[in-house]
């Protein structure tokens, strides 16, 4: 229990050791956890950097900007460093690593080397990639259909098949080291059901990790053979067949959105209940919704395909459990909207931030069962209608719910508050330009604008540039807080332990954290989000919660 | 594991030094670490998969093509490493064994047997895939197949992709696992080992047997489809 | 008005309500969904704002709230999905007699064929009012065959044949796209579908120079040796192709598979695959002697012998003589043999038919 002032120069996970044999020799998940920031806010910015190309080019009909080939290069690399190098690590790797540890009440992740390792190797796969992008670039799509990617393009297949391999590794042992800290290392007291949400989420996610990734792996290594040695496994020339490729590729790729969204949704779960000063409603539905989504994940892989030549059959069968796997988010959208009812709500910015993921995420889900019933996807398939529905869920559910996690955690593991004027308005451009970026491209899709379209006939001209012009705006709601963390790192109001009196292990110790997360390991007696105790007048001192210094 | 090189210390002090900060105890630290490697197992059953599924689905589309490609498979060469597999995790339960009884002489010795065992069985199936180097069964500009049957040649060449991929894929998996058995062959040579602390034999033993068990799933898929059989 | 806002393209084809229905009371559910909990979150978040409600009421949850969220929702869901399922139905059952377009996509290009001979490249002229199935095959790599006004859409894949249908109903020029990434110039392998009045489609159909698709095919069926083998008289080494397209045929290994576009063409390219019971696995392969183009016609032809509006060419020179028939005459000799094969009479050597599916 911290009872000492934060603006005593104490030990901590940041300043116990100097240099940069400490943090690249680093095994404290913390540490692991902020070179992981660092990584991964430098591909956002290389992603996002693709994007403003791409989105410049189509400001007009006519290919003008860049040419053909540099174009298709444009928009795969764009989704390979998003969806590799970004959004897969974003949420777990960061805040998964920093805080589930402290949340079980344990001073470490199960295995420290291996969780340095995975960070490693994410950077090695990254430098494939990066060398791939460097050399001449890759122009596959990020889904690597056969048989163009395996023997008609021209580009880096290879090195890129080779980093997106490697950085699977990353991924498959984050969600290992999870997944044992989670049934091994709770502090005594701490049962399943007293778990905070976002260790619910953390754990499903993983299981995803580790079932899923193997499965591309053995897919990109095939492709890679196939091209090396022209085996002919997806080649029809050769007897092959590049439906098989479809199907184990999205085998991993389906459940891997959910990689993407189910960490974002766990942070939903503990910043709403914190600006409400009140439990989620509905603890055990959110928990177990989780684990539906993980599990009905597996299970609809071909809504990919409807259109590619599997039977008529295969796609019902595909169609329905589609749908199914659609109501838990539901569910949980239902829940959190019941958590604000009869709270007591404040609006920092990650309630902010909370309040955009429910309405974007709401859009997106749903538009996902416009593509989920079969008749209507035959029509929208391959258009803009899809580009805009996953943007909706990954950049309007993933990144927001980041971004809400960096801003609800930021004093926890740096020890000081961002300017939250500054803060608050970029929330807002991003919701704002967000919403200018994508909505049309729901439009444009429904009058048939296809997907990774080079130059598009005029009539679509109106709603591309409305959403080029969305684009800035998201571009510059980004950009802010980039520079206001910066800025609060030397110049931030100290945060102390508990700036938001949330509840929480995490919360019931120094910001920032000492390298071994607790003096005392806890023992826990108290439900999650125990709300009640902590805003009741004795302030529940005896359960040592920490009251903002 | 942390110790010095040359520093040896008395039995009784192995487990506590080697006991990580951040678990409670070593029973903590052992569930722990023999749960995750039954996880990466998991996830290497997954790994495997996507070829089993591969080969699955074209042995149903191309079966008069999977008969063929297995009739040449040399099925004693085949048996043969079935059995010194077999026999290596045998060896292995017995280093396991003698593991936790702390004795270190008889932990080398089977240790020692498995790698060996280990190495022959790459060996045979260096000697195999020369075999089929030299009958013009690997696919690529230098396959040429020729034998009775019904069949199309380049779906015998889809036969012996997968066969190399699967094969290949498990042989490197052995390579590692001879890499880790020499890992623990010198840390057991150093003393690193007692009889409370030996969860790494064990769990390296775990890596090995599920090794074995891909083979004993590969054999028959690879080595033993009857062309008496009918689809 | 409502033409003029970019809702949805034109209504070119019978289809085209259908799905547009869907589409629109999704977006009617959507929005009213996305309205629901953007109200709450607003009236609740103002309502329950600290300033007016300093305390929070914890609350559990509630089951039955749980069960109405996930009923109504399921609910909700099944009903779509089996409206969608009618329509996707709908789109991948063409009805008997469509007249066949075949279409052969290559990076980045489209060729088509029509049954009557005529050739194009990029844009379709197609009836309106009648039934159109597209067969189409690729060259190279995965294209997809995407007209927005006829909200009809299908891969093309290579070594395949795969198809879609259109029932087109107003006259005119509508966007032809390839919605599946195909390489440097896949936003521009892009075409038109011209919607013709039947009548007009006849005249211009019929102003072709070639001669129709199967009489090509009848070309190649002689000009590669297949009327060596593919006879109507006994002494055929390979099953007579009359009468056998559309019709289930008897395999070797018990198996009965039907006589369609994709087993034709897979019987040329790559004959190991299926024998016909009581034949032996002596036929070729064309494997890379034949364009997609020459198949296709060989598949209009086989078709043709099928439904009698073809008849097998005569030859003029013995059987194993090696040499090619000089001068094809559609003789009448053909009508000598037995159209509807019977398994009772092996001696015609036809293909067998499965016994369960006798007419």
């Amino acid at each position: 229990m911290e009872t000492a002032s934060p603006s005593e120069a104490k030990t901590n996970y940041l300043n116990a050791d100097y240099g940069i044999k400490s943090w690249l020799l680093t095994t404290d998940h913390k540490r692991i956890a902020i070179l992981y920031l660092g990584s991964i806010t430098a591909f956002f910015f290389l992603g996002g950097f693709f994007a403003m190309l791409i989105r410049l080019e189509l400001l007009t009909p006519a290919g003008d900007l860049v040419l053909a080939d540099t174009y298709n290069k444009l928009f795969t690399m764009h989704g390979v460093v998003m969806i590799f190098l970004f959004l897969i690590p974003s949420v777990p790797a960061v805040f998964g690593n920093f805080l589930v540890p402290m949340m079980v009440g344990a001073k470490d992740l199960a295995f420290p080397k291996l969780n340095l390792a995975s960070w490693y190797i994410y950077m090695i796969g990254a430098g494939f990639i990066l060398y791939a992008i460097v050399t001449g670039g890759l122009d596959t799509g990020w889904t690597f259909y056969t048989p163009y990617s395996t023997t008609y393009s021209n580009t880096n297949v290879i090195s890129a098949a080779i980093g997106v391999f490697i950085v699977g590794f990353s991924s498959i042992f984050t969600g290992l080291n999870i997944i044992v800290t989670v049934h091994r290392m709770r502090a005594p007291g701490l049962t399943w059901r007293r778990l905070p949400l976002f260790v619910w989420a953390h754990y499903a996610t993983s299981v995803i990790m580790v079932l899923g990734t193997p499965v591309l792996a053995i897919t990109i290594v095939l492709v890679a053979l196939e091209r090396l040695f022209h085996f002919g496994i997806f080649d029809a020339r050769l007897g092959g067949d590049p439906l098989l490729f479809q199907h184990l590729f999205w085998f991993y790729s389906h459940p891997a959105v959910y990689i993407m969204i189910l960490p974002s949704m766990g942070v939903i779960s503990e910043v709403i209940a914190c600006f409400s000063r009140k439990r989620v409603f509905g603890y055990d539905f959110i928990a177990m919704s989780s684990i539906a989504i993980a599990v009905l994940g597996f299970l609809v892989w071909a809504h990919h395909m409807f259109v590619a030549g599997i039977s008529v059959y295969a796609a019902m069968i595909f169609s329905m459990l589609t749908f199914f796997v659609a109501i838990p988010s539901a569910v949980k959208v239902f829940n959190w909207t019941a958590t604000l009812y009869k709270g007591s709500i404040t609006f920092e910015t990650p309630m902010l931030y909370v309040f955009a993921f429910i309405g974007l995420f709401t859009i997106g889900g749903l538009t996902g069962i416009f593509l989920g019933a079969v008749g209507l996807d035959v029509h929208v398939h391959d258009t803009y209608f899809v580009v805009a529905h996953f943007h909706y869920v990954m950049v309007g559910g993933g990144v927001t719910g980041f971004m809400c996690a960096l801003h609800f955690w930021w004093p926890k593991m740096t020890g000081k508050m961002y300017p939250e004027a500054f803060a608050r308005l970029s929330a807002v451009l991003v919701f704002i330009g967000f919403n200018l970026t994508f909505f049309p491209q729901f439009l444009l899709g429904y009058m048939g604008m296809p997907r990774r379209y080079h130059a598009y006939p005029p009539e679509f001209q109106v709603l591309n540039v409305l959403s080029t012009a969305g684009a800035s705006i998201l571009a510059a709601g980004f950009l802010m807080p980039m520079i206001y963390f910066v800025w609060s790192l030397r110049y931030g109001k100290d945060a102390g332990p508990n700036p938001y009196r949330a509840a929480g292990l995490e919360w019931m110790t120094a910001s920032p954290p000492p390298t071994f997360n607790f003096d005392e390991t806890p023992v826990v007696t108290w439900e999650a989000y125990n709300y009640d105790e902590i805003d009741a007048p004795d302030h529940g001192t005896q359960k040592g919660v920490e009251v903002a210094g | 594991m942390g110790l010095r090189r040359g520093l040896k210390l008395p039995d009784s002090e192995i487990a506590v030094h080697n006991l990580k900060h951040h678990f409670a105890d070593l029973e903590q630290q052992k569930a722990t670490s023999t749960f995750g490697m039954w996880l990466f197992l998991v996830t290497e059953i997954m790994f495997f998969g996507g070829m089993f599924a591969a080969y699955l689905v074209y042995r149903l589309s191309y079966y008069n093509a999977w008969v063929a490609g297995s009739q040449t498979m040399e099925i004693r060469l085949g048996a043969t490493n079935t059995a010194v597999l077999i026999c290596s995790s045998l060896t292995m339960v017995m280093a396991v064994h003698f593991a936790k009884l702390g004795n270190r002489k008889l932990t080398a010795l089977c240790l020692i047997l498995t790698l060996a065992l280990g190495f022959s069985f790459l060996g045979v199936k260096a000697v195999e895939y020369h075999g089929h180097w030299v009958h013009h069964e690997v696919p690529g500009p230098n396959f040429h197949f020729e034998h009775e049957g019904n069949y199309d040649p380049r779906q015998v060449a889809m036969f012996f992709s997968l066969y190399f991929a699967m094969t290949g894929m498990h042989a490197l998996h052995m390579i590692i696992g001879a890499g880790l058995l020499t890992w623990l062959l010198i840390a057991n040579a150093r003393g690193r080992f007692s009889t409370e602390y030996n969860s790494p034999v064990e769990i390296v033993g775990l890596y090995w047997h599920f090794v074995d068990l891909v083979w004993i799933y590969l054999f028959p898929l690879l080595y033993l489809i009857s062309h008496h059989h009918n689809g | 008005m409502w033409s003029n806002l970019p809702l949805f393209p034109a209504r070119a084809s019978t289809m085209a309500g259908h799905v547009d229905a869907l589409y629109f009371f999704l977006v009617a559910m959507a929005a009213f969904f996305t309205a629901l909990i953007a109200v709450l979150i607003l009236f609740f978040a103002l309502r329950y704002r600290k300033s007016r409600s300093p305390q929070a009421t914890q609350i559990h949850g509630s089951t039955a709230l749980e069960l109405l969220w996930t009923g109504i929702p399921l609910g909700i869901v099944m009903i779509i999905f089996v409206w969608s399922s009618v329509i996707f139905f709908m789109q991948t059952r063409p009805p008997k007699g469509a007249m066949e377009i075949y279409c052969v996509g290559k990076q980045w290009m489209w060729k088509f064929q029509h049954p009557e001979g005529q050739r194009e490249i990029n844009e379709l002229h197609v009836p309106a009012g009648r039934d159109v199935r597209m067969v189409m095959t690729s060259q190279d790599v995965i294209h997809d065959f995407f007209v927005p006004a006829f909200r009809i859409k299908a891969d093309v894949l290579p070594g395949r044949y795969t198809s879609t249908w259109f029932h087109a109903t107003v006259p005119g020029r509508y966007h032809l796209f390839c919605s599946q990434y195909c390489g440097t110039n896949h936003s521009a392998m892009v075409g038109e579908m011209v919607v013709m009045e039947p009548a007009d489609y006849d005249r211009w159909a019929a102003g072709g120079v070639d001669g129709s698709l199967a009489s090509a095919g009848e070309k190649s069926f002689q000009q590669y040796g297949c009327s060596m083998c593919h006879r109507a008289e006994a002494a055929g080494r390979g099953p007579n192709l009359v009468g056998v397209f559309g019709r289930p045929v008897l395999l070797d290994d018990g198996r009965a598979v039907t006589a369609d576009e994709s087993y034709v063409r897979e019987s040329i390219l790559n004959p190991g695959a299926k024998i016909v019971s009581g034949f032996k696995n002596i036929m070729p392969t064309f494997q890379g002697q034949l364009s997609e183009e020459e198949v296709i016609g060989l598949v209009a032809y086989i078709k043709a012998l099928g439904n009698g509006t073809a008849n097998l060419p005569a030859l003029v020179s013995e059987p194993n003589s090696g040499t090619y028939p000089v001068a094809p005459k559609a003789e009448s000799s053909a009508a000598k043999s037995d159209q509807t094969a019977a398994p009772a009479k092996p001696a015609t050597q036809s293909i067998p038919v499965h016994p369960a599916a006798r007419q």
